[in-house]
């Protein structure tokens, strides 16, 4: 149902993980400094994470066909 | 708290609550292709919703007026542990990225309505049916019933006590739901959305520079947390696995709703929602701005009985009366957006799954639209009831089930739509599974939501949402590899080489 067998746009959707990777280990960015804006790392870091996650949907989106 | 009515803040209320109601009506007008009224017209507003009215309404009824006041309150209480709704809500944009445009096309290729028509469709089973729809319509219920409790916050600090506000506010949303169905809350979602990013946006950036900066604001934390004894503006190393697991078990959860998937179902196109899961997460970052009012409080030394009242009580202390009014407004109308969606989701599960598949099958489609009507009118007479008459402990418990049970639909909503190899009977098995003992875990545990695993020398505290859909996954695979053997073993005693 994927609606393609070739490999390339297969292999770039695995970029949708990265998010859950940069995410989901808290003790990774679990840390008051460095500061940004008064921001502990912590919240700029996760904030960070939206823009990040959009343009990583973007490119797996742009690297598929658009048949609708 | 101050309880003396502000008639300039609920003038200005009551205008945007009058908009609302004319919005609201003309909305069954808008943009219909057909003069019929169908379920799907009704209840999905005939697939029509392009990239901005889908980003509107799934944008509205995702981050909900409960989420406005309740992100923020659980923020203020405990700190960097209710920050979990921000990883949350980026992690399900990756996988409403790519599931949700294969679940919109099974959908719509089969007139689909609701998840459960899609598990009926791909399986043809009725009790895995009724068992995903029971699930759906029980999780709903307590989160339209929870749009009443923002809703209840904003009227008190406008100075309105007492019932009638709120059964008043309960009319119009009954109203506009029940003449215009999804167009109703699709198109008040663009008034409702705009205004909770003028008053968030305008809290953001005025509310720190009154109060010292955002550094100010979070050494004013971290201060109150340390004075308080718990709580803080970091984590601390044991709740690393339950703040992760939380957010990936609320993330898988979230598009499960009936809600959230009318939403999808609602749109014109796969890309239309491909589209909508690159756009959304701006709402991710107006949610995640919004969480950090909770801190802005300590910084403002609020005095608060109810942690719900953080949000309003900050708004009045920092803003004119106007703006608080507006602001208010926002959020009130911000609680009818989902709750309208919510109580359609139902209603349209409670058609196609229980009247169509088990008192009238040979129902027609305006027959459908009367039935969802009239079920919509009920559910939102529920909730009402249960706000009224029931402790709010007790939709917010209902609340917390209702996660852990929608996340189990996950297998039997999804799986089929990449797999063949699954038969209905182990999907059920899993369910019924992941219902029970997620169910035991969380009362056993005094309803909280994640339980203590000790394995051995290994020991670990997660979100029990996540630890059921485990067990569900288990039993799922186990029932899968014996009916797998099962069949191999007859095929080999038949000794007869039947298939291929």
């Amino acid at each position: 149902m994927m609606n393609t067998n070739r490999s390339r746009p297969r292999f770039i959707q695995l970029l949708l993980l990265v998010p859950f990777l940069g995410l989901l280990d808290a003790g990774l960015y679990n840390l008051a400094e460095p500061k940004l804006l008064g921001f502990p790392f912590f919240y700029w870091y996760q904030l960070l994470w939206v823009p990040i996650t959009v343009f990583v949907i973007w490119i797996v989106y742009r690297s598929m066909p658009h048949d609708d | 708290m101050t309880t003396k009515p502000d008639y300039l803040a609920i003038g200005i209320f009551v205008a945007f609550f009058v908009l609302v109601v004319v919005v609201g009506f003309l909305a069954s007008r808008w943009k219909r292709t057909s003069e019929v009224t169908n379920l799907h017209e009704w209840g999905l507003g005939g697939r029509s919703f392009g990239v901005w009215i889908t980003w509107f309404l799934v944008g509205g009824d995702f981050y909900t007026a409960y989420t406005i006041i309740a992100v923020p309150a659980l923020v203020y209480a405990v700190g960097a542990y209710g920050f979990f709704a921000l990883p949350y809500t980026i992690i399900v944009y990756p996988f409403v990225f790519a599931v949700m445009p294969v679940l919109w096309r099974a959908a719509k290729q089969q007139g689909h309505v609701t998840a459960a028509d899609v598990v009926y469709g791909h399986y043809g089973s009725r009790p895995l049916e009724l068992a995903v729809a029971l699930t759906a319509v029980v999780a709903t219920m307590p989160y339209i019933a929870l749009q009443l409790v923002g809703m209840i916050a904003v009227l008190s600090a406008l100075g309105l006590h007492g019932e009638i506000p709120l059964i008043i506010a309960f009319a119009v949303l009954a109203v506009y739901s029940f003449s215009s169905g999804i167009r109703g809350p699709a198109l008040i979602a663009v008034l409702k959305d705009v205004m909770i990013y003028v008053a968030v946006i305008a809290a953001v950036a005025v509310i720190p520079s009154k109060l010292g900066g955002y550094g100010a604001v979070f050494d004013a934390a971290d201060q109150a947390f340390k004075a308080k004894g718990s709580g803080g503006i970091l984590l601390k190393p044991a709740q690393f696995v339950p703040y992760a697991t939380l957010a990936l078990g609320s993330a898988l959860a979230a598009f499960m709703y009936p809600h959230t998937l009318t939403g999808v179902f609602a749109s014109k196109s796969a890309n239309t929602v491909r589209r909508n899961a690159m756009l959304l997460p701006a709402y991710t970052l107006l949610l995640g701005l919004l969480a950090l009012l909770g801190y802005m409080g300590h910084a403002a030394h609020l005095n608060v009985t109810d942690n719900n009242d953080v949000v309003p009580e900050l708004f009045k202390a920092l803003f004119p009366s106007w703006f608080a009014g507006f602001t208010f407004a926002a959020i009130g109308i911000g609680a009818l957006v989902p709750a309208a969606v919510m109580s359609i989701g139902a209603a349209n599960v409670f058609t196609r799954n229980f009247w169509r598949a088990y008192v009238n099958p040979a129902i027609s489609p305006e027959g459908e639209a009367s039935v969802a009507k009239l079920a919509s009118l009920a559910v939102q007479i529920g909730a009402l009831l249960v706000i009224l008459y029931l402790p709010i402990q007790f939709a917010l418990y209902l609340q917390l089930l209702g996660g852990m049970w929608i996340l189990q639909t996950l297998p039997s909503v999804v799986f089929g739509l990449y797999s063949q190899r699954l038969r209905a009977p182990e999907l059920l098995s899993g369910l019924v599974a992941g219902l029970a003992s997620g169910t035991w875990f969380i009362w056993s545990d005094g309803l909280k939501p994640i339980h203590h695993v000790a394995l051995g020398s290994f020991s670990v505290s997660l979100y029990t949402g996540l630890l059921a859909l485990a067990i569900n996954l288990v039993v799922l695979g186990v029932v899968h590899l014996a009916r797998s053997l099962g069949a191999s073993r007859a095929h080999v005693s038949d000794s007869v080489p039947v298939r291929k």
